[in-house]
């Protein structure tokens, strides 16, 4: 990063936007009742073990502040970390490709795998190669990429989109799950039940072949450490540790923003990650790797670095904290808005309240649809509760808000209803007599409400309110009349 | 001591009952109240919405009108408009370039307490029926609201002052720490959603057979009391500051 500021950096591409409004998305989303069923029972499912293990932690708030300590640090000196880190990933052996955008990366990585003569891949779960369209990128150059994690499986095969970061079949039950497999996995047992066990051994003996044979792997990396140049993927399945094992050639997309100081940081992560993420005291693979071990594992080691946005979202002083996310997915399982749409509802590839603000900051708050994310929550703070890096995202849902309101001004030919709300609100509420004299209007409000003394029909974008809600006829007199009549008069 | 009313827009201009039982109940235990005139609104709906610039003279004038020295504490019977003021104005005042608002914000925020608050930490109130006389003969359930909870970190304060009221009977309600999907003009730019979350506080409220759902923020008890409406159900909602400022002699209609 230069010292002289050229300008907003570049903004971020791939997967990371709302393809239409959320409140329409939200309308489809909410009417199918088996996605409402799968989802409530998943979340709460994981929400519960989350606090059941967080609990069991005396100093959780503790390890909470350090979390979000070390990444502010990291962040804050990002430019040198990074370098740190290439020199010694290097001096092991690896190779750092620098990526600026998804289309840099993707061009990267196809490059390094016909380098290798190979036409297929396997893949761990990476957020980084779903945010850039790694696996569609392949598929049009004529490269084949097999997901190797459980649910991207699941996903994959059904030709569905991830709907969750950590579990991205969330939004299937395992009757679904069990019909995809019948569908579309060849040599399948057709007696195949919609038991767990049943269903991953058939995933295992689909698996296992391509682990076997694959020369190239893809993965996402959950942190790299500047101090050692060490890379790290935390995971449950045993996949990742197959991936990154077996074949000659792994290659690594990684988020600028996923550098930590020093080695001994991961002790702190390691604590918050799991706990948070599967409400796990521990997760069963924990991998590791730094540069090239000659003789053993993969003898061609590469990363690629990926910007993709993560530069701009750090030009934002109320928003960078966003690039603290560990992506646990802690705030789409407690999130009662995620809770009841889902993922998909959010477009990109990050839904819930981090993606609310994540893909904003990335893309800018004028992409596409992506205005429409930041006012997909009640501002319940739910999310910052649950945050193992204490990420403040209702503040941030509200600064964006903010940035949305502001990139319009001044581009519409007409007033919207809310600018005239708020205009016409900014008046009245500034002062104690422009509120008191609107209150003498208040008995008017009883010539709206029905014999009952309930409003049971508004216009405008009032109407959002009175479609599922009464509102109760106002009272003949404010409390500042009575407070004067009653108080002051006396 | 002498205690500032602050009585939030939606209290002073849809349930002034609710200002005149804060103030009956501060007045029962020997205080003072004022109520400063040119107080309007903490500007949360401005700020919540995005519209950064015109809040900005709302939270001039809260600050204007409570920067004012003749006063112990200031109380809100809101944990969100209390949140808003202690948390929301500095933030602001730092975003709109405004250093010395920031620091004048965080001076009013520092004197101003949501009304359990006041009441457990301030006043020492840890028995409503014994030291505020409050007497409720039915059975209610409680929502915590999201700002009260989580912001303000208010966590058993409400609960406990309902449970010590002469009378009462408190069902605990199920999942009551879920948001009752008000959100301010969320309701209204994600209706649908937020109806989504409203159904299901309705149906718990209503599985704990209770006459009424109390809670601490008027908007939100506006809201859940709206869907209760609307569904037809029995209960209704009401503000903890009328079940405490309620009484053997003063009973408070349902």
């Amino acid at each position: 990063m230069s010292q002289v500021f050229l300008g907003m950096p570049a903004p971020g591409a791939g997967n990371l936007f709302a393809e239409e409004q959320f409140p329409a998305a939200a309308h489809r989303e909410l009417g199918n009742t088996q996605l409402r069923a799968n989802l409530r029972h998943a979340t709460h499912t994981i929400r519960d073990k989350r606090i059941r293990v967080v609990g069991e932690l005396p100093d959780w708030e503790a390890l909470r502040d350090a979390g979000s300590a070390i990444k502010d640090a990291s962040m804050a000196n990002l430019d040198q970390r990074l370098e740190e880190f290439e020199k010694n990933f290097t001096a092991r052996g690896g190779i750092i490709h620098w990526a600026r955008d998804a289309d840099e990366a993707n061009q990267i990585v196809t490059r390094l795998v016909r380098d290798t003569g190979s036409d297929e891949v396997v893949k761990v779960k990476s957020m980084a190669t779903q945010e850039i369209g790694l696996n569609e990128h392949l598929e049009a150059q004529g490269i084949a990429a097999f997901e190797t994690d459980l649910a991207e499986l699941i996903v994959q095969l059904d030709h569905d989109k991830p709907s969750h970061i950590l579990v991205p079949a969330i939004h299937k039950n395992r009757t679904e799950v069990r019909d995809i497999f019948l569908r579309e996995m060849p040599q399948v047992d057709p007696a195949l039940t919609n038991e767990p066990a049943k269903l991953a051994e058939a995933a295992r003996l689909h698996l296992r072949k391509k682990f076997l044979s694959a020369k190239v792997a893809i993965s996402g990396a959950n942190f790299a450490l500047a101090d050692t140049g060490t890379l790290g993927v935390v995971e449950s399945e045993g996949n990742g540790r197959m991936c990154l094992t077996l074949p000659e050639t792994l290659i690594t997309v990684m988020g600028i923003e996923k550098v930590l100081p020093n080695w001994q940081d991961i002790e702190v992560f390691m604590q918050l990650l799991p706990r948070s993420s599967t409400g796990e005291r521990m997760n069963p693979y924990t991998s590791l790797w730094t540069g090239v071990t000659e003789n053993d594992g993969p003898q061609n080691v590469h990363l690629v670095l990926l910007d993709n946005g993560r530069t701009r979202a750090l030009s934002d002083k109320f928003g960078r904290t966003a690039l603290n996310c560990i992506r646990c997915s802690a705030c789409m399982n407690v999130c009662p808005v995620y809770e009841r749409t889902g993922g998909h509802a959010y477009g990109s590839t990050y839904p819930g309240p981090i993606g609310a603000i994540l893909s904003p900051l990335l893309t800018g708050i004028e992409a596409e649809e992506n205005n429409s994310l930041p006012y997909a929550s009640s501002l319940c703070g739910a999310c910052y509760d649950a945050c193992p890096v204490k990420i403040n995202i209702p503040e941030i849902l509200v600064h964006l808000r903010g940035e949305d309101v502001d990139s319009k001004r001044g581009k519409k030919l007409l007033p919207t209803q809310m600018d005239l709300l708020m205009k016409g609100g900014s008046w009245a509420l500034s002062s104690g007599n422009h509120l008191g004299l609107l209150e003498k209007a208040l008995p008017l409000g009883k010539l709206v409400a029905g014999k009952d003394k309930k409003i049971k029909k508004l216009p405008g974008i009032a109407a959002g309110w009175t479609s599922s809600r009464d509102l109760p006829a106002p009272p003949s007199k404010s409390f500042r009349d009575w407070w004067k009549s009653e108080k002051e008069g006396k | 001591m002498r205690i500032a009313l602050f009585a939030t827009c939606i209290v002073d201009a849809m349930y002034p009952e609710t200002a005149k039982s804060t103030v009956k109940i501060l007045e029962r235990l020997g205080h003072e109240v004022i109520f400063p005139a040119g107080q309007a609104c903490c500007g949360q709906m401005h700020i919540n919405s995005g519209y950064m610039p015109e809040a900005l003279p709302v939270v001039e004038n809260h600050v204007k009108a409570f920067e004012r020295s003749d006063y112990d504490v200031a109380v809100a019977p809101s944990g969100s408009c209390v949140s808003s003021v202690k948390h929301q104005h500095p933030v602001l005042a730092k975003r709109l370039g405004k250093p010395e608002l920031k620091e004048r914000a965080e001076a009013v925020g520092a004197k101003t307490y949501e009304l359990s608050q006041l009441l457990t930490d301030v006043l020492g109130i840890t028995n409503a029926a014994e030291q505020l006389g409050s007497y409720f003969p039915h059975t209610i359930t409680y929502h915590p609201s999201c700002h009260g909870m989580r912001t303000l970190g208010l966590e058993d304060r409400q609960l406990n002052l309902l449970k010590s009221v002469g009378g009462i009977t408190v069902e605990e309600l199920p999942e009551a720490d879920q948001c009752c999907g008000f959100g301010g003009t969320f309701s209204l730019k994600n209706s649908e959603v937020s109806s989504a979350m409203l159904d299901d506080k309705v149906k718990n409220i209503c599985s704990t057979g209770a006459s009424l759902c109390a809670g601490g923020d008027v908007s939100c008890l506006m809201h859940i009391g709206g869907g209760l409406s609307r569904s037809g159900q029995r209960p209704g909602t009401m503000h903890l500051a009328d079940i405490l400022a309620s009484t053997r002699e003063m009973e408070v209609a349902l």
